[in-house]
């Protein structure tokens, strides 16, 4: 239980159809921690983890009548989703912590402290499906009935044993719907707004984010400053550190030319920023790594997909093969825009998926 | 659910007594006890009758007792009402963090603080404390009583040792009150802090005994109450509660009740000790309260077992009600050389006067099962059965 409207009204819905419920929070991160801090906001009120969240959620857990308690996962959260998060950054990749986060914390820990509590499965408000294929003796998730909420992208990882032991009563139900039960069942916080950002950057800042955080770490922020290249290879200047940048990217390259530049592609061998035309930004193929498959048990074959490379992204038909024991090249019909290392690649078959792995 | 609640340094129960001794001053009896009148009069013998058990309790005058909203209050206001810019206090790692937070807005302000390490029975060393007396050390406070292990501090020996270098010494006793005998001049403190719902009195209420003719700042500024040490008009029916349960544990002490609630205690230890594996008494073989052990469970998280016991009705806690929610292993395990994960792995039980034999045969039915289950869950448990 987050203290967010979802999470909430899973708990209202599960304790009104007469299951024993126990409401966790897990409490991931101190929000204080950075508050304050150069660069960071003196408050940071209203966020996951916060002293308010963990407040409405155990109001809703008292209201409807349920124990609560917080589990700290402080530690976890920290070496599993902050710091490999700030790595990626500094190494010139985008990272997604919410699936780190799924994969090593809420669908890793939270499922152990529910079979050590007793608890048969966990639910959560995360906008999805699962369900059990007898043909295929698989369990396979799915994406929900709101498309305009779909989190599989971010659920890409989990294993068929956490599947089984997970539900997502929210799968069947859209937003609208959702806030109107959390009414119906009373819950002050049905109006409350969704949560946006990344858990714990604070105002999205994330570069902001990675010197706080290094600076409390008493580490140097490691000098990835380099130069601004062409696709042709041609230095056209100097940027000032990699983890500044994003794939994609157009504003903030402290260059003029005549037509816009975009960032292509940054290199964290050679610190290079590679910059290029709109009609750089597009490719055909990807190579996926540390992939998870999920409907099937292998990909022995070619397989014909819609694969989704970020999550506001619309799934593109593609063709998926495996090239290496740890490997899945993914090759689009069309070309599409700004690939990014570090992002996952998410293969759907209509409303089922795949498996998925990171964009290396 | 039938529930049993071993909880009981987290907070106790109201006795029916103490609560029957409150009610008229919630009613009747509601006068200011500063007012002239008859109803002032009424309230303030209450008051005076309180001040007297509490007194017979601590082994002092009445006069020397200041009534306060509780336990840290006390800790607080013997700690910044004895200590000034430029002093010097020397405390232990493993007091309640009403002692040390206090302590650390005290760094803030200017004055030095030694923090004194224990040893593995959590016991502060006496050399430790004269060893760290400075020319300008002003105050030694060190616990009774450890809230976490229930451990008693050589408070007679530190008290000795800050007589003869004429600094103030407190104690935190708010563990000790009603469990062991207090008497404020054998251990000769300056100021010794007790609450109430510790010792079956209401929450809100607690006391801090200040030795006659020391100088005391107060924390709040406002009427002449307390002899002008606590301003406010005074928490009355708070105040008789914390009177009649002081009252009943001298009582129960000079009757020798401690030593059955001793007896029930090791009862418990023992009977987990003997079923469950790789677990341990934190501090085995200190002088202790009667009614706390701490006992660690290896491979298990404290958490989760705490969780796990309550939904099957068992209350008990990892350590201070106070930390609950928070990251950093017990910071009194710590001190005593356990391991994080040890200390991570560390369950309280403590009784109070309401525990009967019955819940601690349940609480051993359900220990054993429960421990059992979360280490076969164990990643670390599994890992370390393979291994071996």
């Amino acid at each position: 239980m987050s203290g967010g409207v979802d999470s909430s009204t899973v708990a209202a819905m599960l304790r009104a159809e007469g299951h024993t419920v126990i409401g966790l929070t897990m409490q991931l991160w101190n929000q204080r921690r950075m508050a304050g801090r150069e660069g960071m906001p003196e408050s940071v009120q209203g966020r996951c983890c916060s002293l308010d969240d963990v407040y409405d959620a155990r109001r809703v857990a008292q209201q409807i009548g349920i124990p609560y308690y917080v589990v700290n996962h402080e530690e976890r959260f920290e070496r599993d989703v902050v710091r490999p998060f700030v790595e990626e950054y500094l190494s010139g990749r985008t990272p997604i912590p919410c699936s780190l986060c799924n994969n090593h914390l809420k669908f890793d820990q939270l499922l152990i402290v529910a079979q050590q509590i007793g608890a048969d499965c966990v639910a959560t408000g995360h906008y999805a499906r699962v369900a059990y294929d007898e043909a295929r003796g698989r369990w396979l998730l799915k994406r929900p009935a709101d498309l305009s909420k779909d989190q599989t992208y971010f659920l890409f990882g989990l294993t068929q044993e956490q599947l089984s032991r997970t539900i997502f009563p929210l799968g069947d139900m859209t937003k609208p719907e959702v806030r109107e039960l959390a009414r119906q069942h009373g819950l002050a916080l049905a109006e409350k707004p969704d949560s946006q950002e990344i858990c714990f950057v604070p105002g999205g800042d994330y570069k902001r984010f990675i010197d706080a955080y290094l600076a409390e770490q008493g580490e140097a922020l490691p000098d990835t400053a380099g130069d601004l290249v062409t696709t042709s290879g041609e230095v056209i200047g100097e940027h000032s550190g990699i983890h500044n940048f994003t794939v994609g990217q157009r504003k903030g390259l402290g260059v003029a030319t005549g037509s816009p530049l975009y960032v292509i592609q940054i290199s964290g061998a050679n610190k290079q920023v590679v910059v290029g035309d709109a009609e750089n930004l597009y490719s055909r193929t990807l190579r996926a790594r540390r992939v998870n498959l999920i409907s099937i048990d292998d990909l022995h074959e070619p397989m014909r997909v819609a694969v989704k490379i970020r999550h506001r992204h619309e799934p593109a038909a593609a063709l998926i093969e495996r090239t290496a024991s740890d490997e899945i090249l993914v090759t689009f019909d069309e070309p599409q825009r700004a690939i990014t290392p570090g992002q996952a690649a998410v293969f759907y078959d209509s409303n089922i998926v795949v498996g998925g792995g990171w964009i290396a | 659910m039938h529930r049993i609640y071993l909880d009981n340094n987290a907070t106790t129960p109201v006795l029916p007594e103490v609560f029957e001794a409150m009610r008229p001053y919630f009613g009747e009896q509601f006068g200011n006890a500063s007012s002239i009148h008859h109803h002032g009069q009424q309230t303030r013998a209450a008051v005076e009758d309180a001040r007297e058990s509490v007194a017979a309790l601590l082994g002092c005058r009445a006069s020397e007792i200041v009534f306060t909203s509780g336990g840290t209050e006390a800790d607080n206001l013997a700690i910044s009402g004895l200590v000034a810019a430029g002093d010097h206090v020397i405390t232990s790692s493993i007091e309640h963090h009403a002692v040390l937070h206090a302590c650390k807005h005290l760094e803030e302000i200017g004055c030095e603080v030694t923090y004194l390490p224990v040893d593995g029975r959590s016991q502060v060393d006496p050399d430790d404390v004269r060893r760290a007396l400075r020319p300008n050390t002003k105050l030694i406070s060190v616990m009774m009583a450890n809230n976490e292990t229930g451990m008693l501090q050589p408070v007679d020996e530190v008290g000795r040792i800050a007589a003869e270098a004429g600094v103030c010494f407190h104690t935190d006793a708010v563990q000790a009150a009603a469990k062991t005998a207090i008497d404020v001049k054998r251990i000769g403190c300056t100021a010794l802090s007790i609450s109430g719902h510790k010792i079956h009195a209401p929450q809100g209420v607690g006391a801090l005994y200040v030795k006659k003719g020391t100088q005391i700042r107060p924390l709040f500024y406002g009427g002449r109450h307390e002899r002008s040490r606590r301003a406010g008009t005074e928490n009355v029916p708070g105040i008789v509660g914390l009177g009649k349960a002081a009252r009943l544990a001298k009582d129960a002490l000079d009757r020798g009740e401690d030593k059955k609630m001793a007896a029930m205690r090791d009862r418990l230890q023992q009977g987990i000790l003997a079923q469950v594996e790789e677990s341990g008494v934190n501090g085995d073989g200190a002088a202790r309260v009667p009614n706390t052990t701490n006992i660690h469970f290896d491979h298990i998280d404290g958490e989760a077992m705490v969780i796990a016991l309550d939904l099957k009705g068992l209350a008990v806690s990892t350590g201070a009600a106070c930390s609950s929610g928070a990251n950093e292993p017990s910071h009194v395990l710590v001190a005593m050389g356990l391991r994080p994960d040890q200390a991570r792995a560390s369950i309280r039980f403590s009784l109070g006067k309401q525990t009967v034999a019955e819940d601690i045969e349940l609480a051993l039915a359900l220990v054993p099962e429960t421990v059992a289950r979360l280490r076969e869950i164990s990643p670390r448990y599994k890992k370390l059965a393979v291994s071996s």
